[in-house]
């Protein structure tokens, strides 16, 4: 892998091959040097179980390489994802900006590829010279893993040069092969994903092991109990994430825009980019609420020091940050219809939208346990406010995500018919059976809502699905009645691309680092429940580091980390476009 | 309309404030209403920002006072009226008060793996509440145990279970309230025992600063007797425990 694609070949099909050797030879010197080094220092340094570096504790050295090889690797694996989809969709819709954009976006790949790989060897390196009892006895447990993983690295970086090498050989009628090298590319990425998600599912909900940590049973370590939930929401979020920085990337070029034709050609993409993503991101919450139903049954003790113990705070801090990203994601889209001719007959649905997603965003934020002086409390009679608690409980919190989620669907789905006008002869009653569809979820949502706070906990969370799978229905009849309803719609005018305020490339760079430090912060959670545990349960950090953190330096480092990973990803934009203006 | 939107907006701004700190009983605590009206501003904010019209209607009297196209006096006042308002909330934030400072404390500490319960170790994962049958027994096993809450917990947790005994007003924090929704109803019983079971002393470090008063009932009550308190205070609060589909807990010992 190197720092940037080198020169696109002349002939195509050996050009291509002898660059992915090339690619291939320097993943190959990389992991000798990963590996020559690491015994190094381990021959070198005395034993020891665990191990400092240069007075920066083992944890946080490792937390903060982690996190940014984990970020950059959500982007490799997201971005892929994201040019295939707008691939496809420029191929099914015979429109050549697609393919245009799919290139461009998969052109930022090669230095984040070098990123990634270097990040992670960084990390393999300190975790063998920080936590060498640990990593020895995880490396015993899942060997056959490694394996399988060094090779799908392989098969990853063969596949991402040809699909790159061969774009503009293998379009026309050859074009399905280059979609299937792009699958390909997908394909091992994702296994990539869930073979590292085992290893840290595992050590928060461990299972094929017996009393004395040793491995009964590969297949169970592997798939235990939060690993499904782990790679499903990992993989929604890598496209959100994927398609948020995309979208940044996009807002970025936009601002440094010398011309109309430009910044209509950044307006397009940033808008292709924050819908994939916030198409992505609608869903997530149901992943989430999945894994933190799986974390509870799996340890009602990690459950509660999650939700209702030391980390709860932590979940305010979320709340707000989700807030912010479904107000991003309207502003954004309402801005946007400023530039399509006739969308202002929707400007009067954006007060109520305002409204609900105000309300649904007080609710979610709303903290369980109060902040308090002495006086307040025995105002309050208690920690607990008697009407504010309410929606300090998740049956109000899924309700308001609930609502939220419609009402974000609702403003994409006007920003989609901004400028056209139905003809079809159907059309009253095609609108009417839309409306009545997300009213019919408004209420399911709702009425589960209330009616959750009269039945027990394990009636209450299937509740929830009735939820989120009533949301889901009335996206599906809407998205199924607008196809045929605007086919051969009437057109009132053609988007004005690029006139768009300033103002709303902002909010597409908010969404990336709102994004980020989202990932930055669950991750923090998701790992730091374990507590005092490697493996939670069964192998205890005893090193000096084994402490909760507050969260006031937990955040600190979150954020110092997501400041980290933007000046990086800064880095790989300067360089994308100097190419750019090389060629 | 569009023209005044600046003056809707403060308009609306200043109404939420006043709701919010005079409909809601008990009032609001600080750190909510703060939050709250951070929320507020930033969703009036963006709303103004998301359309040009708006966004140029919302500026233009800023713009009249600042660029001076208003009266004088009304440029003065404005200056004037800016500082003074961040000078008078500068003053509240930093004048000393008499109130004791917030303890920021968590809702449900963790419960451990496991107890010591008279000299016996209980795991808490997978633990149930042995009384807890389908029988005709129940009935009495609850009257049993409401006998023993009003010999031993009304006092603190009240007539009604909300936390309101005779007691209750002297303890900082003060007891539980088993009519919240989020109390009882959240819990398995295994964490409700083992609560009763070893009261404030057993509390974890991670739930510090607690300063909880609960006394570790195992020294007064037998096992049984700990069990049908459980049984009588879920009853008793119209509370139902929190439970999991059977087989799907594979939790840790």
């Amino acid at each position: 892998m190197s720092a940037r694609w080198p020169e696109r070949p002349a002939t195509p099909t050996a050009r291509a091959l002898s660059q992915t050797y090339k690619g291939v030879l320097k993943v190959s010197l990389l992991l000798v040097a990963t590996y020559v080094v690491a015994q190094a220092l381990s021959g070198f340094l005395p034993a020891a179980g665990y191990r400092d570096l240069l007075g920066l504790s083992n944890r946080t050295a490792v937390w903060i390489v982690a996190e940014l090889h984990l970020m950059f690797a959500a982007f490799v694996l997201g971005v892929p994802i994201f040019a295939l989809i707008t691939e496809v969709v420029g191929v099914a819709t015979k429109d050549r900006r697609y393919d245009d954009l799919a290139r461009e976006f998969t052109k930022l790949l090669a230095m984040a590829y070098t990123l990634t790989a270097v990040l992670g060897c960084t990390l393999l390196v300190l975790f063998v010279v920080l936590y060498p009892k640990f990593t020895a006895y995880m490396h015993g447990l899942f060997k056959p893993t490694w394996a399988l993983y060094l090779t799908l690295i392989f098969a990853e970086v063969i596949f991402a040069y040809l699909y790159w090498y061969t774009w503009d050989h293998l379009q026309g009628a050859r074009k399905r092969w280059h979609i299937a090298l792009g699958v390909m590319v997908n394909l091992w990425g994702t296994a990539l994903l869930f073979i590292a998600d085992a290893w840290v599912t595992f050590m928060m909900s461990p299972a094929g092991i017996d009393e004395a940590g040793n491995l009964t049973s590969l297949w169970a370590a592997v798939a235990n109990l939060t690993w499904m939930p782990i790679n499903i929401h990992r993989l929604l979020a890598n496209v959100a994430f994927g398609g948020a920085i995309a979208a940044a990337y996009a807002a970025f070029r936009f601002l440094a825009a010398r011309d109309d034709a430009e910044r209509a050609r950044f307006d397009w993409m940033g808008y292709v980019g924050s819908f994939i993503a916030i198409g992505a991101f609608i869903p997530l919450p149901f992943a989430g609420y999945w894994l933190g139903r799986e974390i509870y049954q799996f340890s009602e003790q990690m459950g509660v020091s999650m939700m209702g113990g030391g980390f709860s705070w932590l979940w305010i801090l979320q709340a707000m940050l989700i807030g912010s990203l479904f107000f991003a994601a309207n502003v954004y889209l309402w801005l946007g219809m400023g530039r399509i001719p006739g969308a202002e007959r929707y400007t009067k649905f954006q007060v109520p939208m305002m409204l609900i997603l105000t309300l649904g965003f007080l609710v979610w934020a709303t903290p369980r346990s109060i902040i308090a002086t002495g006086s307040e409390m025995v105002a309050m009679g208690g920690s607990h406010h008697p009407f504010l608690g309410l929606f300090g409980v998740m049956a109000a919190k899924n309700t308001a995500v609930n609502v939220m989620i419609l009402t974000t669907f609702f403003s994409f789905m006007l920003y989609r018919r901004g400028n056209r006008v139905a003809v079809v002869p159907w059309a009253a009653a095609g609108k009417a059976v839309q409306a009545l569809a997300i009213a019919a979820a408004a209420v399911v949502v709702v009425g589960y809502g209330v009616y959750s706070y009269y039945v027990p906990s394990i009636v209450r969370i299937g509740y929830s699905v009735y939820q989120v799978t009533a949301v889901l229905a009335a996206m599906v009849v809407f998205v199924a009645i607008d196809i045929p309803l605007l086919k051969g719609a009437r057109e009132i005018g053609p988007i004005a691309w690029g006139r768009i305020p300033a103002r709303a490339q902002y909010a597409l760079v908010f969404l990336a680092v709102t994004f980020t430090w989202l990932m930055g912060l669950m991750g923090y959670i998701r790992s730091g429940i374990r507590q005092h545990w490697h493996v939670y349960g069964r192998v205890a950090d005893e090193s000096a580091n084994a402490y909760t953190m507050t969260h006031g330096d937990a955040t600190l480092i979150v954020s110092g980390i997501v400041v980290a990973f933007f000046l990086l990803v800064a880095a790989v934009f300067f360089m994308a476009m100097r190419e750019e203006r090389k060629a | 309309m569009i023209r005044w939107t600046f003056f809707i907006a403060l308009g609306l701004w200043l109404l939420v404030l006043v709701g919010l700190k005079l409909l809601i009983a008990p009032p609001i605590p600080a750190s909510v209403l703060t939050l709250y009206l951070v929320m507020t501003t930033v969703a009036i904010v963006l709303f103004v920002m998301a359309n040009e019209d708006r966004w140029r209607a919302f500026q233009a009297p800023l713009r009249a006072v600042f660029e001076g196209r208003v009266p004088r006096f009304v440029q003065a006042a404005v200056l004037i009226a800016l500082p003074v308002l961040v000078m008078g909330a500068a003053y509240l934030r930093l004048a000393p008060t008499h109130d004791a400072p917030f303890e920021p404390r968590v809702v449900h500490p963790e419960p451990p793996s496991g107890f010591n319960l008279k000299g016996k170790r209980i795991s808490v994962s997978g633990l149930k509440n042995p009384l807890r049958t389908d029988g005709p027994e129940l009935a009495a096993r609850i009257a049993e145990g409401k006998n023993i809450y009003y010999r031993n917990c009304f006092f603190c947790h009240g007539d009604s279970l909300a936390g309101d005994g005779h007691f209750a007003g002297v303890f900082r924090p003060i007891p539980a309230n088993f009519r919240d929704v989020g109390t009882l109803s959240m819990l398995q019983e295994s964490y409700v025992f083992w609560r009763v079971a070893t009261g404030g002393s057993g509390l974890p470090k991670g739930a510090t600063p607690w300063n909880s008063a609960m006394p570790v009932w195992q020294d007064f009550l037998s096992e049984d007797e700990i069990w049908k308190v459980v049984l009588y205070i879920y009853a008793g609060s119209g509370s139902t425990p929190r439970t999991w589909e059977e087989g799907t807990h594979a939790g840790h010992q």
